[in-house]
């Protein structure tokens, strides 16, 4: 990615886990001089290095040295608990696509234990995995050009929750309650409550 | 006295911008900061601030302040110079890259340049908002740090600084090209585009007129799919500024500061960093040619 970044091709979300933790690590040891962003997303991570290209041989070495096959280490950034409201407007849709009721739909997004795979699209917006395969949707033909912070939503293999007023095509089900914790604070240290490695449950707060 | 500027008018945009919020992109934090770099790092300097110091970065002109306090201003970017309307009544033009001292109650013009899109105006001590995320960027996708500029914003100066100007008369005024050929390093997904070096080599495009602090849009031959990834849907992944993404219609988009952290459509090169700068002042119509080269792998 130019000559100031590198963006490394991986087999999967677990191994992108392992080679961004490793990164990530690095980084805030201050292993890797020069090193700016470490980005995972689905199935890359993408370094920068902008004005010291060097800096990337050390980040080329640090990924010859690690097991890409180990298991990634889940939860060791915590865990979450966020309250929603399911009476999202794409609720009757998940349900009828994933062949079950939307009481079904309640119980298997409540019921499952999502990991934090890699945040972007918008500050503190987090790629949660974990999701049963009937939840595994497509995103809508046209995205709605205004979704409200707050809403939960499930697209391809993630679910999420939009952080702040913004267009989006995610299938919405429902939306975090008044009192959930803040998903982004610029203020706060760290800023995203959703880090990848987070552990994420969502209850039903009626 | 505070020491501030107000906001008498304004452009098409006005935004605070300094060296931007680079390191959050793994949050959706956007690395923002000033387009034209290079134009932003003189203009600092010649007013004596240090290079972290923000500034004002101002789309085709139009902006007035006035200054609360006596400081010294300075205007870069594409010539058009700036005027000073003095409060002791008068008025007195000074050309691009000069520093100039101005006292309480003059007010500063920024008209619009001869060529090119965007000045950058500094002031003795910064603009002193309050950064967000170790930054006083303001960041047009997320909306985070402060709001574009308004009549009656009233924007914090810093104190004011004892390193004497650097580089005044240095650096000539020229201006800004309607025309340019810019180095592209080819991939991350070149392969995803049929010919990817020999299309980008042989095409010209035109800047279109919907660009913005998030990427130019360019318009002329499409960049087509490889014919054995058509159809196949690339994963979002990390992107950087001056990416050349290119949308299932073709026309590829150069990524700038404000660009979103992750993208869904393969980027087929990326601007050298050291050339991307002029992107920030290409006029709509303006024409764009590449010349693609492979970059080698850094332990190469």
């Amino acid at each position: 990615m130019g000559p100031e970044a590198l963006i490394v091709d991986l087999d999967g979300l677990d191994a992108v886990a392992v080679a961004g933790a490793a990164l990530r690590d690095a980084l805030e040891r201050g292993a890797l001089p020069g090193v700016v962003d470490v980005v995972p997303a689905a199935r890359t991570v993408l370094v920068t290095a902008p004005g010291a290209p060097e800096a990337l041989r050390a980040v080329r070495a640090l990924l010859d040295g690690i097991d890409l096959g180990a298991a990634p280490d889940r939860g060791a950034a915590g865990s979450v608990e966020l309250p929603v409201h399911y009476d999202g407007e794409d609720l009757e849709l998940v349900a009828r696509d994933a062949g079950w009721s939307t009481a079904d739909v309640v119980a298997a997004h409540t019921g499952a234990e999502l990991t934090v795979a890699f945040g972007g699209f918008a500050p503190g917006f987090a790629y949660l995995t974990g999701l049963p395969e009937a939840l595994h949707q497509p995103r809508l033909d046209t995205p709605r050009p205004r979704i409200p912070a707050g809403a939960v939503g499930v697209a391809g293999e993630f679910g999420g929750v939009y952080p702040r007023t913004s267009p989006g095509g995610w299938r919405l089900i429902g939306r975090l309650t008044e009192d959930a914790p803040t998903l982004f604070d610029p203020d706060r240290d760290p800023p995203a409550l959703l880090v990848p490695g987070t552990t994420v449950r969502f209850r039903d707060a009626g | 006295m505070r020491r501030e500027l107000e906001v008498t008018a304004v452009g098409p945009q006005a935004l605070v911008v300094d060296r931007g919020r680079p390191g959050w992109a793994h949050i959706g934090v956007p690395a923002a900061g000033a387009l034209d770099r290079p134009a932003h790092a003189l203009a600092q300097r010649l007013v004596g601030n240090g290079p972290d110091e923000a500034g004002l970065e101002v789309l085709l002109g139009g902006l007035a302040v006035r200054v609360s306090a006596a400081t010294t201003v300075a205007l870069t970017g594409p010539p058009g110079g700036l005027r000073v309307r003095r409060a002791a009544g008068g008025e007195r033009t000074v050309p691009s890259h000069q520093p100039v001292h101005v006292t309480a109650g003059d007010e500063v013009v920024v008209p619009s340049p001869t060529s090119g899109l965007r000045g950058y105006l500094a002031v003795g001590g910064g603009i002193a908002v309050d950064p967000v995320l170790g930054s006083r960027s303001a960041d047009t996708l997320s909306g985070l740090g402060p709001a574009p500029l308004e009549v009656g914003t009233r924007l914090p100066l810093g104190p004011p600084t004892t390193i004497p100007p650097v580089g005044t008369g240095a650096l000539g005024v020229s201006a800004a090209p309607d025309a340019v050929t810019v180095r592209v390093h080819l991939g991350p997904r070149a392969d995803w585009v049929d010919d990817a070096a020999g299309r980008l080599r042989a095409g010209t495009w035109t800047v279109a007129p919907t660009g913005d602090r998030v990427g130019v849009r360019l318009e002329g031959p499409a960049l087509e799919r490889a014919a054995d990834r058509r159809g196949e849907e690339l994963r979002s992944e990390g992107l950087v500024g001056g990416a050349v993404q290119v949308p299932p219609d073709g026309q590829p988009v150069v990524f700038l500061a404000d660009h979103p952290t992750t993208g869904g459509y393969p980027v087929v090169g990326v601007v050298d960093p050291a050339e991307l700068a002029v992107f920030a002042q290409l006029r709509p119509g303006s024409s764009v040619r590449f010349s693609p080269v492979a970059t080698p792998p850094p332990d190469a």
